[in-house]
């Protein structure tokens, strides 16, 4: 199963670790990474895949938004097709 | 893909209001005719809860999976006056009950079909029916009804127009609220998932999923990057918008009726006020440059929006139907309720607007001592403008007693409050009074 997880708020040291250490966890696999400043807010889009049949999706979903309660960031996780569905023709 | 795109559509969904405003199931009922009411309405029962027994789970899934906020699920069901008929009940009050009830169990928010389709004329059934609405609707929590009294191929059925005057009449003398479970229409649509005005039409199949999109916020905001440009850049700008929206709703009607096993109908590509700031169609109005809603050029500021949302959300799904176009219910708008308020927004200038948007004289509180005619002679008037114009119309009016101009009525907070706004007081009773049919446009004779 693949998703894309949008991780948003005010830059602080060790973002990108704990995130990344949440997910091996989970043993969500990270295909994919960015990071940026966006409009002056530490702006990070992750693609993870994991075993569907493992580990549920509400499952990783909580477990990612307890982190960004933690750390005052705003993680989201959603399934790629909506993204293709809006931007994409 | 761009992590631009990715935000863009992150801040649609949390910022800007964005959601698919509902998905409903449409469900045959003629196979629960009996000419025992009890028998059919056992039926009935049986065959909603088994249907739709996880309709509220999977949108609760795709919620969670695809991060847009479902926010209503809801049945419709074929027009009860239907079903109905072929039994020997005195009235079909209990029918009303077993929808509650099934809607009730199976967790939905509302089911609408407790409608009575007599543009031409009655059947036994829909003579019933409309004697049970008020009835029906104050004993009842969930469930909507529908009236459609004309169309462009019919003509008006004045005698149903002067009849829902009274049963509008009679239905706000128990529960003014209730008032908004009732629609009157002309060119009632069979597969609008919008309610109070959803039913499942008698061409369509045993079960369907039919999405309504929803986003003024969005088109808001999109049009706040294109101040003081040309309108043809205003018009493209909505189109593009109204494209991103409807591509949302193709995806959850799809995976909808993949996850219930149920073809997928169609999107009604429809903006949907709420009375939660940033929702608002008025205020789409205002920014394409009217100081207020009501002022003159709204008219052309709606057609314009209205048109702009269709011509986007046509290439961006596979059907569409329903009603698609703009809302404009006033007490679900907290900038038409403002506009109101100020003196800025009339019954006459919401009817004219209603010749150009997808539906009608919508959530408006009128002072409980409009007369049944008078609110009869609004339900004539929008009827003439649908049919006219080939187009649906509603009204859903209420005359909310003790009340008069000044006061408001409180809907509760998803549903907003209603300013009582004036009705002009010369009476059109005996024009009313007439019954008869209202022929049908030259213009209808099309074969």
């Amino acid at each position: 199963m693949k998703a894309i997880i949008t991780v948003v708020g005010q830059d602080q040291v060790g973002i990108v670790a704990r995130v990344a250490s949440q997910l091996a966890e989970l043993k969500v696999n990270i295909i994919d990474i960015s990071q940026t400043l966006m409009h002056g807010s530490f702006t990070m889009i992750l693609m993870g895949e994991w075993d569907g049949e493992q580990q549920s999706f509400d499952r990783i979903k909580t477990a990612l938004a307890d982190l960004g309660q933690q750390l005052g960031l705003d993680i989201r996780m959603q399934r790629q097709e909506l993204f293709d569905a809006i931007q994409k023709l | 893909m761009e992590s631009q795109q990715i935000m863009e559509t992150i801040q649609m969904i949390s910022e800007e209001k964005l959601d698919i405003r509902t998905i409903t199931m449409g469900i045959s009922l003629f196979d629960c005719i009996d000419s025992d009411g009890e028998k059919a309405r056992t039926k009935i029962y049986d065959k909603l809860t088994k249907s739709a027994r996880d309709l509220v789970k999977v949108a609760d899934e795709i919620q969670a999976e695809y991060g847009i906020p479902i926010i209503n699920k809801r049945l419709s069901v074929t027009p009860i006056a239907m079903v109905a008929a072929a039994c020997h009940d005195d009235d079909y009050v209990a029918y009303a009950q077993v929808m509650d009830r099934a809607a009730a169990t199976l967790g939905v928010d509302l089911i609408g079909g407790f409608s009575a389709l007599v543009q031409k004329g009655y059947q036994s059934g829909d003579r019933k029916l409309i004697a049970s609405i008020p009835e029906a609707l104050s004993e009842t929590t969930r469930v909507c009804s529908s009236v459609n009294v004309g169309s462009t191929r019919a003509g008006i059925n004045m005698d149903a127009v002067s009849q829902m005057g009274h049963v509008v009449k009679n239905l706000a003398a128990i529960d003014p609220v209730s008032c908004m479970s009732l629609v009157i229409f002309a060119n009632a649509v069979e597969d609008n998932p919008f309610m109070a005005g959803a039913f499942h039409g008698v061409g369509e199949a045993d079960r369907v999923i039919n999405v309504g999109i929803s986003g003024p916020g969005v088109v808001k905001r999109a049009l706040e990057q294109v101040k003081g440009e040309p309108i043809d850049v205003v018009s493209e700008t909505i189109k593009k918008t109204a494209f991103k929206v409807t591509r949302m709703g193709q995806l959850v009607g799809n995976v909808a009726a993949e996850r219930l096993n149920v073809p997928f109908g169609i999107v009604d590509l429809s903006l949907a006020p709420t009375p939660n700031e940033g929702d608002s169609v008025a205020e789409i109005l205002e920014e394409i440059g009217l100081t207020s809603v009501g002022a003159a050029g709204t008219t052309a500021a709606l057609a314009l929006l209205n048109d702009a949302v269709k011509k986007g959300g046509v290439m961006a799904c596979e059907h569409v139907g329903g009603l698609s176009g703009a809302f404009i219910p006033v007490s679900e708008d907290a900038e038409m309720i403002r506009a109101v308020s100020r003196g800025n927004l009339n019954i006459e200038k919401l009817e004219a607007m209603t010749a150009v948007c997808s539906v009608g004289l919508d959530m408006i509180a009128v002072p409980g001592d409009t007369s049944a005619e008078t609110l009869s002679g609004m339900i004539a008037d929008e009827a003439a403008i649908g049919v006219i114009n080939n187009k649906t119309t509603a009204v859903r009016v209420i005359p909310v007693p003790g009340k008069t101009v000044g006061d408001s009525i409180d809907f509760g907070s998803l549903f907003g409050t209603a300013p009582i706004m004036p009705v002009n007081e010369a009476s059109p009773a005996d024009f009313i009074q007439r019954g008869g049919r209202i022929p049908a446009p030259i213009h209808s004779f099309k074969n």
